[in-house]
């Protein structure tokens, strides 16, 4: 098998990456060895004046590293060894006697942008697929073949760093302006360009401008400056990360190193701190989040067959379901144009369907699709759409106040007001008038899909989808199914999903199903703490120095207390039967009129919809025993909080609402903002050691009640010393 | 003709209306005439609920074009998210041109070249296209040779003030320099139409629109809009006025005759901007797609005579032609919908029509062809009060047409129209029976 073809056209040698067996090119060992079998062929030929890489993909360069490379190495110093291989192969091409230029069209991510570094020259295509990035920091590595030695040198320290350190895209327009790109011109000339530049710079040096402007030539171009810009660069991530991702420190450490000690060591240094990160807890857990992201957005007809899955509970992707084919969807009816109404119908028109927005009043649909105009606007700002673009997109979003047109449409999302009785109303007046094959779906958060179909006619293609607010930003769709919900219908909801672009679990239903389940009993815990005198900013340091994005109560602020305390009332019965404590805080403060952020009145203050920094609304402290407020251990909080949230995932996976750790893993993730770099409550649970985290449980049990009482599964994991992946 | 009880050749409309008419310069004052049309296929796709893949073809009809947009239905087509697969095409016959995008449609329905199609037409008179005056034109074409200094100032030298007026698109006739106002106020002379006749009418139509608007009958055939920046809803036209009376209209000056003439701004059909959609099929493509058919298409004619002092005749020569192929006499229309230009131009043709005379000198007639009883005439408005954007007029007047059917409980309606160039058009139209 061969993954380059080399063709010559005018003495350069026109090398195509093109693997025949996947849909992009990925940065293998075997790449790398036909790299350096062509190399040897350009130095004997004497014909040829020098080569350019080009790719034979529809839209990648190069779209990254084959991590298997990585998953596959048994210790550090292997990938160490292995690091080190690719660097030398990358600085023969640096110093190639004749000239090698890339030739970038679409995606060119991590050891593409690593590989085009090392070439002498670099022509990129103005199409707004090509995206350059080195976005190994999301997988807690950093580039281990030359970028932290080789990006700063060319473009600049300060202005390669947030590269670097968030895995951002560079598009065309920056490529050039920063100076990755020597050329930037039309995809079809990418070719004659190259050719042309291998020509040119045969004999000849490539004489780069400096485009740093004179501060940051002052301050990079000494030591001392550098000393400072590196010191501030620390303490900026150190806020971001709160010291729980390894991999931003160990970048910025590893382009320090190459400036002090030359980049020699700097290669050495940067191949050790990419396989020491390799093996961190940390990497491991990021790496299985991208590949668990990645099956999760396949579309229905790519996911595996049940018979080559593993059964449950024993991890890995877990969509045990046979397949059935999914259905054509061209047409999604949404019933209500709140916010999240709109947020389906953007991410839905961006997908190329045809929506229809409906709500009781006409004006309320049209200020969904002006809501959906606002983000666009952005986009048109940012120039990522043109106004026509925007146009069209909001052209296929059509505001409605009645049903007149949905006995053409295939899928219906209703996103109205969580009242049991109006969403059984939706579903009767739905089935009168939409066709027999049109998927209902319910948006909601709580209510169990199984009552809401309760009094349907054809409850098979009734299930819930479940999305996240923003719907534009959060990337997981939670999927419910009930014991009717047919096949064809799971499978048709995913595959919207999938293309609305969405990572997509399918759950079974119950009370909250999985993310909603799971996400109550730590808001409780939230509310029994603050009961218990905690206060509220240190609740909400604590959860996001364990790694949330967001703490409990300014979630719950953001959510909406009214939607918190709805979701207790159809939750606590079910706690309460297990004996756990729960707290009624959350209904008490919806009588007071506290509804969170919508209505400025929530555990925080907030004027003009923009909340105060740090403002706590000490008034609400008289609904949990009064003004007096101590301080906790961190770790108590911390504890507390994220075992009711593992533990409750644990009784899902028992009662079946999970079908695979996975999916538990992705929608805790996903959905909860539970820290990624620990890879979910299961994968949280294996790292821990399921009878270290029991043995925690149980003293738990001892200190705050019985509402710690480990779930059942978990003896079985403890005592066979098992753990949720196998792998 | 078509044999209308065979169902395999008909052709037939699913449903059709319009964004609502504006007064220009008013509620569409910062949009281009692509926006009116987009969204006026926009409101025929959320209303109908059809995935516009179905689509075969786009036809519009407009009268003054954006050059920028000269093809205006593809342009529209694509910004309302038809799929770029589906081809479109514009065509233009002055106030009749989008009668000629529906029949330009249907024909090639009939033929079976399309299933189904969307025609439609759209008129902006608050973006026209203003021009610099031709001799600047000429300098500034001829300025682009220019290569040295000299040739630079020499075209500097060559201005003069007056090439700086600008040079509006009017509304005369290109052929004899008139305008339409002038050519209806000398054919109602003519036939002896007076002002008090063509106030009355005019009042008329504004009535009946008012009437028509706030008892709902134009809901049906009206696409609510809204737009940034402040995506205020429009639902209703702001053409017409409730409160006008006789002593408000005779107060009015001439127009364009003056002093004798009896054309007034009150009643003629004010500049307006507005966009109207149709979806039409042929029948077994509808019963494929589960479409409910409102009415079939009959025959039509178009019709021209010379652009005189007659210009705006054509209705009274177009009916009677169709009548005949039909095979029908007024009696058995059961709903007339009349493009109004200006009262004084609809009750001549009213009146010709009316007119042995007429029917003995235009027409090569014995007997004249009959009075069209009024109570089944424009009685939900007509250009006059509902506006009249040139090119969104003619399907207007077929969804209209197709509601009254259906409201009133008739079988066959008659759609005629006037337009520049001295043309003329008719339509028939024939209620289908909910199955």
């Amino acid at each position: 098998m061969s993954l380059l073809n080399i063709e010559k056209e005018n003495n350069v040698a026109v090398v195509v990456l093109d693997d025949p067996e996947e849909k992009v090119n990925k940065l293998s060992e075997d790449l790398m060895e036909e790299v350096r079998e062509f190399l040897e062929e350009l130095r004997g030929d004497n014909s040829l004046r020098g080569a350019i890489l080009i790719s034979g993909k529809e839209n990648n360069f190069i779209a990254g590293a084959d991590l298997d490379m990585v998953r596959n190495c048994e210790d550090e110093e292997e990938l160490k060894e292995l690091a080190r291989e690719g660097q030398e192969i990358l600085s023969e091409i640096e110093n190639f006697p004749k000239p090698i230029v890339a030739c970038i069209h679409g995606s060119c991510m991590g050891g593409g942008t690593e590989l085009a570094l090392a070439c002498r020259y670099r022509i990129i295509s103005d199409h707004r697929d090509t995206k350059i990035a080195l976005p190994e920091v999301k997988l807690g590595l950093l580039p281990g073949m030359g970028g932290t030695q080789r990006l700063p040198r060319l473009i600049g320290i300060q202005r390669a760093l947030p590269y670097l350190l968030t895995g951002k895209n560079m598009y065309s327009r920056q490529a050039r302006k920063l100076g990755f790109a020597d050329e930037v011109v039309e995809r079809n000339k990418l070719r004659e360009a190259g050719i042309q530049a291998v020509r040119r710079y045969a004999n000849k040096k490539v004489d780069r401008k400096d485009r740093r402007g004179i501060f940051e030539k002052l301050l990079e171009n000494n030591s001392a400056g550098r000393l400072i810009l590196f010191s501030q660069a620390h303490k900026q991530t150190a806020r971001q990360t709160r010291g729980n991702y390894p991999a931003p420190p160990r970048i910025i450490e590893s382009v320090r190193y190459g400036y002090r000690n030359g980049l020699r060591a700097g290669y050495i240094n940067e191949a050790r701190e990419f396989s020491r990160l390799a093996f961190t807890p940390e990497s491991k857990a990021l790496i299985n989040l991208f590949f668990a992201m990645n099956e999760a957005k396949k579309m229905p007809d790519e996911v595996p067959t049940a018979e080559s899955e593993p059964t449950r509970p024993a991890g890995g992707t877990g969509h045990a379901q046979k397949k059935s084919p999914a259905r054509e969807v061209k047409s999604i009816g949404v019933l209500g144009a709140g916010l999240m109404g709109a947020g389906i119908a953007e991410v839905s028109a961006e997908k190329e369907y045809h929506v229809w927005l409906k709500d009781l009043e006409l004006e309320q649909a049209h200020q969904g699709k002006e809501g959906v105009y606002e983000t666009l606007q952005e986009k048109v700002k940012k120039k990522i759409l043109t106004p026509f673009e925007r146009d069209t997109l909001l052209s296929r979003i059509h505001p409605a106040d009645s049903y007149e047109a949905f006995s053409q449409i295939d899928l219906v999302v209703e996103a109205v007001f969580e009242d049991l009785d109006l969403k059984r109303n939706i579903v009767a007046e739905l089935e009168e008038n939409v066709s027999k094959e049109c998927i209902i779906a319910s948006n909601t958060s709580s209510l169990p899909i199984t009552q809401i179909a309760a009094e349907a006619r054809h409850p098979e293609r009734i299930l819930g989808m479940h999305y996240f607010s923003p719907v534009q930003k959060m990337p997981l769709l939670e999927i419910i199914k009930t014991d009717q919900t047919a096949e064809w219908a799971v499978t048709t909801a995913r595959k919207v999903g999938v293309q609305q672009g969405k990572s997509v679990i399918v759950v079974n239903d119950g009370p909250g199903f999985y993310t909603t389940r799971i996400l109550a009993p730590y808001i409780n815990e939230a509310l029994l703490l603050l009961e218990e005198g905690a206060k509220i900013e240190q609740l909400d340091t604590a959860m996001k120095n364990f790694g949330f994005p967001v703490g409990p109560l300014a979630l719950l602020d953001e959510v909406g207390i009214d939607v918190g305390a709805h979701v207790a009332d159809v939750l606590s019965e079910k706690f309460e039967e297990r004996g756990g404590k729960t707290s009624k805080a959350a209904k008490r403060l919806v009588e007071e009129g506290y509804k969170g952020r919508k209505n400025l009145k929530g555990f925080y203050s907030y004027f003009e919809g923009r909340k105060i920094s740090k403002e706590v609304n000490e008034e609400i402290y008289q609904y949990f025993g009064g003004p007096d407020r101590k301080n906790f251990e961190e770790e108590e909080i911390q504890f507390r909080m994220i075992m009711m949230m593992v533990n409750e995932s644990l009784h899902c996976l028992q009662e079946e609402i999970l079908e695979s750790p996975r999916d538990g893993d992705l929608g805790a993730i996903l959905g909860l903002g539970f820290p990624p770099f620990l890879g979910g409550p299961f994968r949280y649970v294996d790292r821990e050691g399921p009878e270290e985290v029991k043995d925690l449980l149980d003293e738990m049990v001892q200190d705050y009640g019985p509402r710690f009482t480990p779930a059942g599964l978990l003896d079985h994991y403890a005592s066979k010393g098992e753990l949720f992946y196998k792998e | 003709m078509n044999n209308p009880h065979d169902n395999r050749n008909e052709v037939v409309l699913i449903d059709g209306g319009r964004i609502p008419f504006q007064r220009s310069r008013s509620g569409y004052n910062d949009l281009k005439a692509v926006n009116l049309s987009r969204m006026a296929l926009e409101g025929l796709i959320t209303k109908s609920g059809i995935h516009p893949s179905v689509i075969d073809l786009v036809v519009m009809g407009t009268v003054i074009q954006e050059v920028n947009t000269s093809n205006i239905a593809r342009e529209a087509a694509l910004a309302a998210g038809i799929p770029a697969e589906v081809p479109g095409y514009t065509v233009t016959m002055a106030c009749i041109s989008s009668n000629l995008s529906l029949t330009s449609a249907v024909e090639q329905i009939r033929s079976g070249k399309v299933g189904i199609a969307v025609a439609g037409g759209v008129e902006t008179m608050s973006d026209v296209p203003i021009r610099f005056p031709r001799s600047f034109r000429k300098k500034l074409l001829a300025a682009q040779k220019a290569r040295s200094i000299g040739d630079y100032l020499s075209f500097l030298f060559s201005l003069r003030p007056s090439d700086l007026f600008p040079d509006a698109p009017s509304i005369t006739e290109y052929s004899t320099g008139e305008t339409m106002g002038e050519s209806c106020d000398k054919m109602a002379a003519k036939y002896g139409v007076g002002r008090e006749e063509q106030d009355n009418y005019a009042l008329r139509s504004h009535q009946k629109a008012a009437e028509a608007t706030e008892k709902g009958w134009l809901d049906d055939q009206l696409f609510p809009v809204s737009f940034p920046p402040d995506f205020n809803l429009i639902r209703h036209d702001n053409t017409f006025r409730a409160d006008s009376s006789l002593e408000k209209l005779a107060q009015l000056k001439p127009a364009f005759i003056k002093p004798y003439g009896t054309v007034t701004a009150g009643n003629s059909s004010a500049l307006s901007d507005g966009a109207s959609a149709v979806l039409v099929a042929s029948r077994p493509k509808a019963e494929e797609l589960g479409l409910k058919p409102k009415v079939a298409f009959r025959n039509w004619t178009y019709v021209a005579r010379q652009p005189d002092d007659e210009l705006l005749i054509g209705p009274a020569l177009a009916v009677p032609r169709l009548l005949d192929e039909a095979g029908l006499t007024l009696d058995e229309i059961d709903v007339f919908e009349f493009h109004e230009a200006f009262a004084g131009q609809i009750l001549t043709v009213l009146k010709a029509l009316d007119s042995n005379k007429f029917a003995k000198e235009k027409l090569g007639r014995e007997k004249k062809v009959g009075s069209i009883p009024l109570e089944k005439f424009n009685s939900w408005g007509g250009s006059l009060s509902l506006g009249h954007p040139f090119g969104a007029t003619g399907t207007r007047l077929i969804a209209t047409a197709a509601n009254r059917l259906h409201h009133e409980d008739g079988r066959f309606a008659l759609i005629a129209a006037c337009a520049a160039g001295g043309h003329g058009h008719a339509m028939l139209l024939e209620r289908v029976e909910e199955s």
